[in-house]
């Protein structure tokens, strides 16, 4: 169909050689619609429309939508399951990022080298990252149950006195959630720092050794610096997936027990779809979006900054 | 750690890469010290194979030790009660069907933002990119809405329409990387010799970028067959919900029957992992590129 409509315009044109040379450098706009129908029916549109109802107490086809301001956002800030999932989000996005990339960066180390058991290791490491998260989700629900396999496994090394009950007690059901999370997505990181590595040239490390630089100082001073793309890019991953953290916590604990492991997803999702109340919901996951959004940018500041420096 | 690159780092270049093939004591250490980790980071893997292949009285008996019989009727008895064969079968049609239409869409969209250099193009580009930030909740009530209003609840075509959509940012991302990168001659020639621009996308530019679409493939498969939470309310309790829905509803169903639940979890998975241990090179590769872009 695009054929179809430029070549009258060319047929018709007086220059048929300059024509021809601004018509092969460019593309119709025409090749992006079908794109951009179904980006803007299954997110601009409904996210814009959300950010609207927002400020409504809609409550769906029963009667019409009626402004009320900021009343919803008054409302998530003192609620306490609301306030409690602001608190989780941000703390989960934290710990997570910091955590799991710490970890992804020290097993790619370990398996940039000569170990005999790297490539199996990798492969086994990245597995996770690839499984359904409600899989994953229902898995850890298992081995944390109180008489479950993680309590089995550490009374019989001896360590019976670290038994909790993980998912069903307040003051460590959070830490248990941050765990899973970290353990399914941990390979992810490392694969990203894994095809950072590949780029660090080996001679550079070999002139430092010369130089009498020791392993940890060749880690900080020519490693790491070579790696910041890799941290760049497993840090802003990390940070707004875990932001948006929904699976595993529906499955795990669906926010429980008490708020203790309520996000905003989950909260959002409930208010939505168990209590009907699209206004509010919709409100909390505007918070979530400028969360995300605040961080992203917070990032891209950092990363200027960086470049700058180079 | 690195013990055995610093073995090596005074002797000629390639030892430090490929060498260390002495077994010194401090490489038995670090193979022994990562076989452990490796060991901690692998028993839920353990646990998953060993619950699964558990008769109830196993299971009960210790949550911990290997099935001394290992009850393979877990997992007929799982893809029955489940209907997991259905479920798989929707599985499928969603991700395939979605995908081809990502491939098409998000490739052609991609070719006009990067052969084109003004600022609209850029301007689109960005829009397109915000979609890797913007959470899904919050456009997620109104699309729901007119999914139902539309009356495509509990149909494939609403969950395909989803997917197209709320991957195509990714799609876009990766293929437009990738065409600026690529060299215009091939296009440019073909236009001259006549080509209008659709068909010398298709018989020159696609498939030169075969590498990216096969990053394309495998990230957006994997992302639309783990999906949940829009599939849950799109088709869930539905004949057409897909496999993480229907093990959700299973879970509810066999509430502590852990061996069918993990019997059932590993049916669903293995379509994943019997891609993954093929194509371990690609999808590994499409992940730690993918991202990078």
């Amino acid at each position: 169909m695009t054929v179809t409509l430029r070549r009258p315009a060319v047929a018709g044109g007086p220059g048929p050689g300059h024509r021809r040379v601004r018509r092969r450098s460019n593309v119709p706009y025409l090749l992006v619609v079908p794109a951009l129908v179904f980006y803007a029916f299954v997110v601009l549109v409904p996210t814009l429309t959300g950010a609207g109802y927002a400020f409504t107490d809609w409550a769906g086809r029963r009667g019409t939508p009626g402004f009320v301001g900021l009343d919803n956002f008054t409302e998530l800030f003192s609620a306490p399951a609301a306030r409690s999932a602001l608190r989780n989000t941000l703390i989960i996005a934290v710990s997570t990022t910091v955590v799991q990339t710490l970890i992804g960066l020290a097993l790619a180390l370990a398996l940039h080298s000569s170990l005999a058991s790297r490539n199996v290791l990798r492969t086994m490491f990245f597995a996770p990252a690839l499984l359904p998260p409600v899989i994953i989700g229902f898995l850890w629900q298992y081995i944390l149950t109180p008489a479950g396999p993680l309590n089995d496994a550490l009374g019989s090394v001896g360590l019976g006195g670290l038994t909790q009950n993980w998912l069903g007690d307040a003051s460590v059901a959070l830490a248990s959630v941050i765990a899973v999370i970290i353990w399914q997505n941990a390979g992810l990181t490392m694969v990203i720092y894994l095809a950072g590595l590949q780029g660090v040239p080996p001679e550079l490390h070999e002139a430092a050794a010369i130089d009498g630089a020791g392993r940890w100082q060749r880690l900080r001073n020519v490693t790491l610096p070579l790696l910041a793309p890799a941290t760049t890019i497993a840090l802003s991953l990390t940070l707004i997936g875990s932001l948006k953290l929904f699976d595993q916590v529906y499955v795990m604990t669906n926010g429980g027990p008490g708020y203790a492991t309520e996000t905003l997803s989950v909260v959002m999702y409930k208010e939505a779809f168990v209590s009907g109340r699209y206004g509010y919901s919709t409100a909390i996951a505007l918070v979530l979006t400028m969360i995300v959004f605040a961080f992203a940018l917070l990032q891209l500041r950092g990363l200027r900054r960086y470049e700058v420096r180079q | 750690m690195s013990a055995v690159e610093v073995g090596g780092t005074t002797t000629a270049p390639p030892r430090v890469r490929h060498g260390g093939r002495r077994w010194t004591l401090p490489r038995i250490g670090a193979e022994l010290g990562m076989l452990v980790v490796a060991a901690v980071f692998l028993f839920p893997f353990y646990v998953f194979l060993s619950v699964a292949l558990k008769t109830p009285a196993d299971l009960a008996r210790s949550p911990l030790a290997f099935p001394t019989d290992p009850a393979l009727a877990n997992f007929a008895d799982a893809w029955e009660r489940g209907d997991l064969g259905t479920a798989m079968v929707n599985s499928v049609v969603v991700a395939g069907f979605s995908v081809l239409m990502l491939v098409a869409v998000g490739s052609l969209a991609a070719y006009v933002l990067a052969r084109r250099g003004s600022r609209l193009s850029y301007g689109l580009y960005l829009l397109f990119l915000l979609g890797l930030m913007i959470p899904l909740q919050l456009g997620m009530v109104p699309l729901y809405q007119v999914m139902r209003d539309l009356n495509l609840l509990q149909t494939y075509t609403s969950l395909i329409i989803f997917e197209v959509g709320h991957q195509l940012p990714l799609a876009v991302f990766l293929y437009a990387g990738f065409l600026r990168a690529l060299p215009k001659e091939y296009e440019e020639a073909a236009r001259v010799d006549g080509a209008g621009p659709l068909s010398a996308f298709g018989r020159v530019v696609f498939p030169l970028l075969r590498p990216v679409t096969g990053t394309v493939v495998i990230l957006s498969a994997i992302n639309i067959w783990n999906d949940f939470l829009t599939p849950l309310l799109y088709v869930g309790g539905s004949p057409q919900q897909t496999l993480p829905v229907a093990i959700f509803a299973f879970r509810g169903e066999f509430a502590s029957q852990w061996q069918i639940i993990f019997a059932g979890m590993g049916i669903a998975i293995l379509p994943i992992l019997v891609v993954y241990f093929l194509l371990q090179k690609y999808v590994i590769k499409g992940f730690a590129s993918g991202i990078k872009g």
